[in-house]
């Protein structure tokens, strides 16, 4: 644990990595752990990370009865299975517009609040600051009767606008709280310059912050996608007709039958996941300083 | 959605130099679609839990409803075991949970945080899990657990342990089983957080310690954990909640079994309003789960005197 131990159980320190934005800016003694240190945790974790995702490829892709450790022969019988006699299909199209209404609307309602929290001071301030953290502690789950009776009310039960609205309603206060936080980042006298320009603030706005929170609206934006892709409590309460359902209550739905296809549930989990690997990918780089900049900071 | 429009609308009156003087109604504009919604869909249905909570309704039993009084809550501290073993369960679920989930948080943050040949590869890979649904979870841990072509006739196949076993049917093997399972998806949450907040630490601070001898386990005790004392606060309080009110791992992989052993409160909420329909009761238990988790978060930001000295 030493420095000196550690040069010493080091002697060659491994070349700082070639990172794109930073290049070898940090070679500090405290940063050179000895590579085992590194490398053999790390690996031993990569296992238990690895392994579930290799378990549900093998499943998916071998032969139904198959227990070959290694997906070969390989098939796509379980996708298609799955795809049109199970009707992942049918929820994957629900899903998606789920998930993209969900996410538009909640980024849109969340800015404009976010923006008001962070540029002005007004009387309801304090109390809606604090009702949006303890909405925190609401649990949606022990909501589900009086929402499906409000929703019942506006005949939206089997309507996948009632679970759009929903999952937009439980993703706003940290949404809200996160984008002001981004908005308060961005100096105010940026947005004054603007006026002096002749920008009125709508236009002020979108010129000179709207740019600058692209971390941001990006970190909410694909929350609120992949929040409402993956929940499934909502849809399953609100949602009885098997035409509207979504991936999950699918996914479920093969979970709860008595003889588990296990082919036909790996491949919906992969149909399930695709989406939401995808996302990731796409702001795997914005992650870490969203949040850096957002939810932890005050 | 035609509440969004209204925020698109240009607020500020056509006298533009003026514009910095702030329209007075803007703000409450601004706030009205989240403040409609939020009113709507999460303060009405919390309010019509507390109502409910004071009655006997029962949709299916149409003439017992009525005006309870304190009747369901005596009930639930006087007359229900289920309460307290479910309540007891969940303390233990969210206890081991955000515990371990913590610990293995911050080392993986702390390795990531170095530098290392593959570290971006590395931390995709680590964090990769986080952005998991549960009922994807429980998906991917039911194929690993399954008795017949699980893990488990692998680990036979090689001599360690029996064929046919199944962990999540068994009430010994239960809790660790559903423990890892959701532990998976759980860490990267708290690697990611913390390695957010790594990055911000003044590398300063190190270079002096370094100056002054300071070992490297000084060096984190001395100035990483203090810096990173209140996101470590935040999120595990905001790990302990959803943990507490997450039913989608437990719901779907054990189903509350077997014989009721992985069965939390909230779960136990759910089957007492889906499957028995007594909302009565189940809204009394709502508000108990309520003030509880209320109670001890306050509990809990007081004691580890959260935003305290710097």
């Amino acid at each position: 644990m030493i420095t000196k131990e550690a040069t010493k159980a080091a002697p060659a320190p491994a070349p700082a990595v070639p990172e794109p934005p930073r290049p070898a800016k940090r070679r500090r003694a405290w940063d050179e752990a000895p590579r085992w240190q590194i490398y053999l945790p790390l690996g031993v974790y990569l296992v238990f990370t690895l392994i579930p995702f290799y378990w549900i490829l093998l499943f998916a892709l071998r032969p139904a009865g198959s227990t070959s450790l290694v997906p070969w022969p390989m098939t796509t019988a379980h996708f298609e299975k799955v795809w049109t006699d199970r009707g992942f299909g049918t929820f994957f199209q629900n899903s998606v517009l789920v998930g993209v209404a969900t996410l538009f609307m909640t980024t849109l309602v969340a800015l404009a609040g976010g923006y008001a929290l962070a540029r002005f001071d007004f009387r309801v301030k304090r109390g809606f600051m604090l009702a949006l953290l303890c909405s925190q502690f609401v649990p949606g789950a022990l909501l589900l009767v009086p929402l499906f009776e409000i929703f019942a009310e506006l005949r939206m039960i089997n309507s996948l606008g009632s679970v759009i609205i929903a999952e937009t309603v439980f993703q706003l206060p940290l949404s809200m709280i996160l984008l002001s936080n981004f908005i308060k980042n961005v100096p105010y006298s940026l947005e004054e310059a603007a006026w002096v320009d002749g920008c009125n603030r709508f236009r002020a706005f979108r010129v000179v912050v709207l740019p600058l929170l692209r971390p941001g609206l990006i970190a909410v934006g694909s929350f609120a996608f992949v929040h409402s892709w993956n929940h499934f409590l909502f849809a399953l309460m609100f949602l009885n007709n098997q035409e509207k359902q979504t991936v999950p209550v699918g996914l479920n739905t093969l979970m709860s039958a008595d003889s588990v296809d296990l082919g036909a549930l790996a491949a919906g989990g992969i149909i399930a996941a695709v989406p939401v690997v995808i996302v990731f990918a796409f702001i795997q780089k914005w992650l870490i300083t969203g949040f850096s900049a957002g939810a932890v900071k005050g | 959605m035609a509440q969004a429009a209204a925020v698109a609308k240009p607020p500020a009156p056509p006298r533009r130099r003026r514009a910095s003087a702030t329209p007075r109604r803007l703000p409450y504009l601004l706030i009205a679609p989240a403040a409609l919604l939020m009113l709507g869909f999460i303060a009405y249905p919390v309010l019509s839990v507390f109502y409910y909570s004071l009655q006997d309704y029962n949709p299916t039993k149409p003439w017992r409803n009525g005006f309870a009084g304190f009747g369901n809550f005596t009930r639930i501290f006087t007359d229900d075991p289920l309460f307290r073993d479910t309540l007891v369960f969940s303390a233990k679920w969210v206890f081991v949970e955000v515990g371990l989930q913590l610990l293995f948080g911050l080392a993986l943050a702390l390795i990531v945080n170095q530098t290392f040949v593959g570290r971006a590869l590395g931390r995709a890979l680590v964090f990769s899990p986080w952005a998991v649904s549960g009922v994807l979870t429980s998906a991917i841990w039911v194929l690993l657990y399954n008795s017949q072509t699980g893990i488990t006739r692998y680990l036979a196949d090689m001599g360690v342990g029996e064929y046919g076993v199944s962990w999540l049917s068994d009430t010994s093997t239960v809790f660790p089983a559903a423990i890892v399972a959701d532990l998976w998806r759980g860490v990267p949450f708290f690697a990611i957080l913390i390695l957010a907040d790594l990055q911000s630490v003044s590398k300063d601070l190190y270079e002096a310690a370094e100056v002054d001898g300071a070992s490297r386990f000084k060096q984190f005790w001395h100035i990483t954990l203090p810096h990173l004392k209140d996101a470590i606060i935040l999120s595990t309080l905001l790990r302990a909640v959803w943990e507490f009110n997450n039913v989608d791992l437990l719901y779907t992989l054990t189903g509350g079994g077997p014989a009721g052993t992985t069965t939390t409160l909230p779960l136990y909420i759910a089957n007492t309003s889906v499957d028995a329909h007594d909302f009565g009761y189940a809204s009394a238990l709502t508000t108990v789960a309520f003030v509880i988790l209320l109670f001890c978060s306050m509990v809990y930001l007081r004691l580890s005197k959260f935003g305290g000295e710097k």
